[in-house]
């Protein structure tokens, strides 16, 4: 994943269908239009950034996509398959769909360990033993190794939302969901966790990162997306948008972000 | 003032306290079940399972308890339904109290940050899988005070049943008030009975809410 590409990167083994692929996609808060006409097709192996303006429907527009919001109109497809209506097939797709929140929602009556433990084996029908293996490799992944017995509320947020990232990890996601992921940690803490995100899109995971983290937009996206108003207003690869943003609306959220 | 120890009285006082620990256990069991069901009812994305629960809850509870009584008691068999006294008194207990069960329950499904279902949604977890596993288990540590309230309430609420033919605490009074015993002494034994229930069951709360205090 070193190479930016503003087209969606062809995987090793020639497969050119996209992971993720929306078509028409439209959704109403009331009478706000918050994702208005989404047309968004992501590669195996690709990391697309969402940035934009709060409001712009880019959380809203990551929350589609596993279809914890559900859709007005426009189909969204996983792996090929239109995204099932709720139930079993959905919890099924879910399963594959790795989700990590702004306010990490770690299960806070589980202790760490189990945290990580839980769905594998009550959704994934791992055995405990082998799941507990699994998390454990995973806490050591993400540098919370020796924190497994504790509770979610005695970890830092940093720390929490590094185990998030490994419960989400554990259940062998096809894709990555990033909904503001940094925004609910103390600046120092934020690092940890970028860095545990950019080891992960090194291994060539396909992750959909919704971030007030330029920094992180510019050094791991292979694409970004800026959103306003419902819309996808501007896309490319990070150093063209960053350098030479070509919408207006780009410019004025660039010029009030990065120079303060 | 000794009444049970008088007459033989003692065996009949142990009859009706012990008719009075099974209905309220019975009831108390049904009450949990049934309270558990409709508040899953009622938080379900189904909307008929919803309506369901919020009429059950809205007819049910606060209804006067003996109104119950009389319904269990007078409709039923008209309707061709013939049950025991002591089975339509546990119906009427469970179907009453499983209506404020279910709201106690509610009001602590409520208190879970809703960023915990989704989780546990976004993990692939079902409904009931999300509601047993994640939102249930945290919901409980809110709700054991209230929920302490409700099961002191049945036994003594049980109290009515003794009107509607079955043999508990209530039936002892009568029996013994038929017999020309002082009615005041013949209270404070029985207020010191329902005491002892009570005192119990807040005691086993007590233990609950100390547990989940500990456990985060």
């Amino acid at each position: 994943m070193t190479e930016n590409s503003a087209e969606p990167q062809r995987a090793e083994d020639g497969r050119t269908a996209p992971l993720v692929s929306l078509r028409g996609v439209n959704k109403h808060f009331g009478a706000l239009h918050v994702l208005q006409d989404i047309d968004l097709e992501i590669a195996h192996g690709e990391v697309v950034v969402l940035i934009g303006p709060s409001g712009s429907g880019k959380s809203t527009l990551c929350r589609t996509i596993n279809r914890l919001e559900t859709i007005d109109s426009g189909t969204i497809e996983v792996d090929g398959r239109p995204l099932p209506a709720e139930g079993r097939e959905l919890a099924r797709l879910r399963a594959q769909v790795g989700m990590v929140f702004q306010s990490f929602n770690l299960f806070a009556h589980k202790t760490v360990l189990q945290n990580v433990v839980l769905a594998q084996v009550k959704v994934g029908r791992v055995p405990k033993a082998e799941a507990e293996k699994t998390a454990r490799e995973l806490l050591e992944r993400v540098g919370v190794g020796a924190q497994a017995d504790k509770f979610p509320a005695q970890l830092s947020g940093g720390q929490q939302q590094r185990v998030a990232i490994a419960r989400a990890l554990a259940m062998n996601p096809k894709v990555m969901l990033f909904d503001e992921p940094t925004s609910a940690l103390d600046p120092e803490m934020v690092n940890e966790v970028l860095e545990v995100m950019r080891s992960l899109a090194a291994k060539g995971m396909t992750m959909v990162v919704v971030t007030h983290e330029m920094g992180f937009a510019r050094s791991a996206a292979n694409r970004v997306l800026f959103m306003a108003d419902g819309r996808i207003v501007e896309q490319n690869t990070p150093e063209a948008f960053f350098t030479a943003p070509r919408s207006d609306r780009a410019k004025d959220f660039l010029s009030k972000i990065l120079h303060h | 003032m000794g009444i049970p120890f008088e007459d033989g009285n003692f065996s009949l006082f142990v009859r009706g306290f012990l008719g009075t620990l099974e209905l309220s256990a019975l009831s108390a069991l049904f009450a949990l079940l049934l309270g558990i069901v409709l508040a899953a009812f009622r938080v379900s994305p189904v909307p008929v399972l919803r309506t369901f629960g919020t009429a059950w809850v809205t007819i049910f509870r606060n209804t006067p308890l003996t109104l119950m009584f009389f319904a269990v008691t007078f409709v039923l068999p008209r309707l061709d339904l013939h049950i025991s006294s002591f089975t339509a008194a546990v119906a009427a207990l469970s179907i009453y109290t499983g209506s404020f069960v279910c709201e106690v329950l509610r009001s602590g499904i409520n208190t879970v940050p809703l960023g915990q279902a989704e989780a546990a949604r976004s993990l692939g977890m079902g409904f009931g899988q999300t509601l047993g596993l994640v939102v249930l288990p945290q919901a409980a540590r809110a709700v054991i005070a209230p929920m302490g309230s409700v099961f002191i309430a049945l036994p003594r609420n049980s109290a009515v049943a003794g009107a509607f033919n079955v043999f508990e605490l209530f039936s002892v009074q009568k029996t013994l008030t038929e017999k020309g015993y002082a009615i005041f002494a013949l209270f404070f034994w029985l207020a010191l009975a329902y005491l002892v229930i009570s005192f119990s069951i807040g005691a086993v709360f007590s233990a609950l809410e100390r547990r989940a205090a500990v456990a985060r």
